[in-house]
């Protein structure tokens, strides 16, 4: 599969990466090579093949429904960038 | 004291022969001295050192030291340190201090190790040469033209330099056993589930598994003990006893059935490595193993499924670095796309950027049936190759990697050329097994790594056939010339 400047942009953009305009060729030819890479996996019939999703085939486990965790709002709001009165700051979204 | 493995150090430590704060002032002056020319280490938190040196020294004098108390080592940068810098080799975390610490910091300070600092590292993990890092490259001690391997080649260089005893290490394709490998030591990764990924700082959850690197078997086994075992908080640990690593690692190997997969051996793989792995091969065999053919035909097929379930995984794990609660914020965003954007586009380096891609791409819609889909299928296929195997044989052996250490800058350019030296590596994680790479030789000065993978759950078994090589081998004293 091959991949044009103009669809990593739109892929950039689902993935809120700003690429620099002249960065998006480069980007486009060594995706398209690694979607090369990944066609390989076409050579192989899997139809009827039950997907893996964990190593061990385990259910994940539920907990009982109690509270664990304890307030910790100025040890966490110590390393964000902005904010103030307990609040994360970004700019303006609603007009 | 720098020459003696954490066995012969604890050994030490428990005769009264030096102190811990004697052991780790020793080591921290070794990286003052050597760093420099390797960049290992990030982050040297040698007040810290001391003080945990000082307490264990106390601790052992209470009485209550266990095998690992004042025994000085390194996290890889990708753990969380309470207080400490945890970058994951990336701008993004530059300034990130983490605020708690991860299971395996709080289970290895518990055992009463002394933490040196924090190891280098390809950014989030994704490579394999230890290039990607924000910080630099890493350099390999037994030659500083040649990448260490990646992505734990901070903890790898560390150790094989002899700046640290022991170090802990991640594997989501080979990040541990080919670093391990390149290095000439040694490194395991477990079972998937066996040691626990709180505070681990996520790459592809189905495939991240933490582990020990050392010089030895015997010290992996000691490290592994305590970095085992179930924890709640990660919801894909697995509630399974742990074993006492060091018990059996003198188990004779007669009638030991080794599985050689013919497409380990194949095109691809560099002569004088080959033939390293057949003269440790041919060791076993006097130390009473068998030897028998086997295949496992879905090999070619790991690397393909690989990168689109780890990008795939990666794009949704590092959604989470948006510029608002932690990590890297651009300077003066327009609006709220413009943080999100240019704050990831400036933290974020080239590879971390073409995974998230590849990954996003893969799960966009549409492409869903056709990319992770698919790839978890092959992901079956190939993990029931390995079941196969282990019917016939207890242990499967091959080359950890297909060259020896190649040339700083010369894969860099090439994102599939660089996959591609994970190929005996990948598929072990994607089936979820055990794997441990263990030195075998060199090639001019060059270290090759002897890769033996094990069914699920069997460490102890893995740890017991390296370590009786290493009872007739020496190639783990070894010692890069420039750091003995």
């Amino acid at each position: 599969m091959s991949l044009g400047p103009a669809e990593v942009a739109k892929i950039a953009h689902l993935a809120r990466l700003a690429i620099r305009d002249e960065d998006a060729p480069a980007y486009a030819r060594n995706l398209s090579a690694i979607l090369d890479l990944v066609a390989q996996m076409n050579a192989v019939d899997t139809a009827g093949v039950a997907p893996m999703a964990h190593p061990l085939d385990t259910a994940q486990r539920s907990r009982t429904d109690e509270v664990t965790e304890f307030n910790q709002r100025e040890r966490f709001q110590a390393i964000a960038p902005r904010v103030e009165a307990g609040l994360y700051l970004v700019p303006k979204v609603i007009e | 004291m720098h020459e003696k493995t954490i066995a012969q150090l604890g050994a030490g430590l428990a005769a009264g022969h030096f102190s811990s704060e004697e052991l780790t002032r020793a080591f921290l002056e070794r990286i003052e001295r050597f760093n420099p020319l390797l960049n290992a280490f990030i982050t040297v938190t040698a007040e810290a050192a001391l003080a945990q040196a000082r307490a264990a020294d106390e601790r052992r004098r209470r009485g209550e030291a266990g095998p690992l108390t004042g025994v000085p080592m390194a996290h890889k940068d990708i753990f969380c340190t309470d207080g400490v810098r945890t970058s994951c080799g990336s701008r993004m975390l530059d300034r990130f201090i983490a605020p708690y610490n991860a299971t395996v910091v709080e289970q290895i300070n518990a055992a009463g190790a002394v933490m040196l600092g924090k190891t280098n590292m390809d950014e989030f993990a994704m490579g394999s040469s230890n290039e990607t890092s924000f910080y630099g490259p890493v350099r390999n001690p037994w030659d500083l033209d040649a990448v260490p391997g990646g992505s734990s080649g901070g903890s790898a260089a560390a150790v094989a330099a002899r700046l640290t005893p022991g170090a802990t290490g991640t594997d989501t394709g080979g990040s541990i056993r080919q670093p391990a490998a390149l290095c000439g030591i040694t490194g395991i990764k477990p079972t998937y589930g066996r040691v626990s990924r709180w505070g681990m700082i996520a790459y592809a959850s189905s495939l991240d598994q933490g582990g020990p690197m050392a010089r030895t078997a015997e010290d992996c086994a000691l490290l592994l003990g305590a970095m085992a075992g179930f924890d709640p908080r990660d919801s894909t640990s697995v509630d399974r006893p742990v074993p006492d690593y060091s018990a059996h690692l003198d188990q004779p190997l007669d009638g030991l059935k080794i599985g050689l997969p013919r497409e380990y051996f194949g095109a691809g793989l560099d002569s004088a490595v080959a033939q390293a792995v057949e003269a440790a091969i041919a060791e076993y065999r006097k130390l009473g193993a068998e030897m028998v053919e086997i295949s496992l035909p879905n090999s070619q097929l790991a690397i393909p499924a690989y990168y689109v379930v780890a990008p795939a995984e990666c794009s949704s794990n590092l959604a989470r670095f948006d510029g608002v609660r932690y990590g890297h914020r651009c300077e003066d965003p327009k609006d709220l796309l413009d943080l999100y954007t240019r704050s990831r586009g400036e933290g974020f380096g080239a590879e971390v950027k073409r995974r998230i891609l590849v990954g996003t791409f893969a799960l966009s819609a549409g492409y869903y049936d056709a990319y992770y889909l698919k790839a978890q299928q092959i992901r079956r296929l190939i993990s029931e190759d390995f079941r196969r195997a282990f019917t016939q044989v207890d242990v499967i052996m091959g080359p950890t990697s297909p060259t020896v250490a190649f040339n700083l800058g010369e894969k860099a350019d090439d994102p599939i050329t660089m996959y591609l030296s994970d190929i005996y590596t990948i598929a072990v994680n994607l089936a979820g097994l055990p794997g441990l790479s263990l030195p075998v030789g060199f090639v001019g000065q060059r270290p090759v790594g002897l890769q033996l993978i094990g069914d699920y759950f069997t460490e102890e078994r893995l740890l017991n056939i390296a370590h009786r090589y290493q009872q007739v081998s020496d190639w783990h004293n070894r010692a890069p010339a420039a750091f003995g």
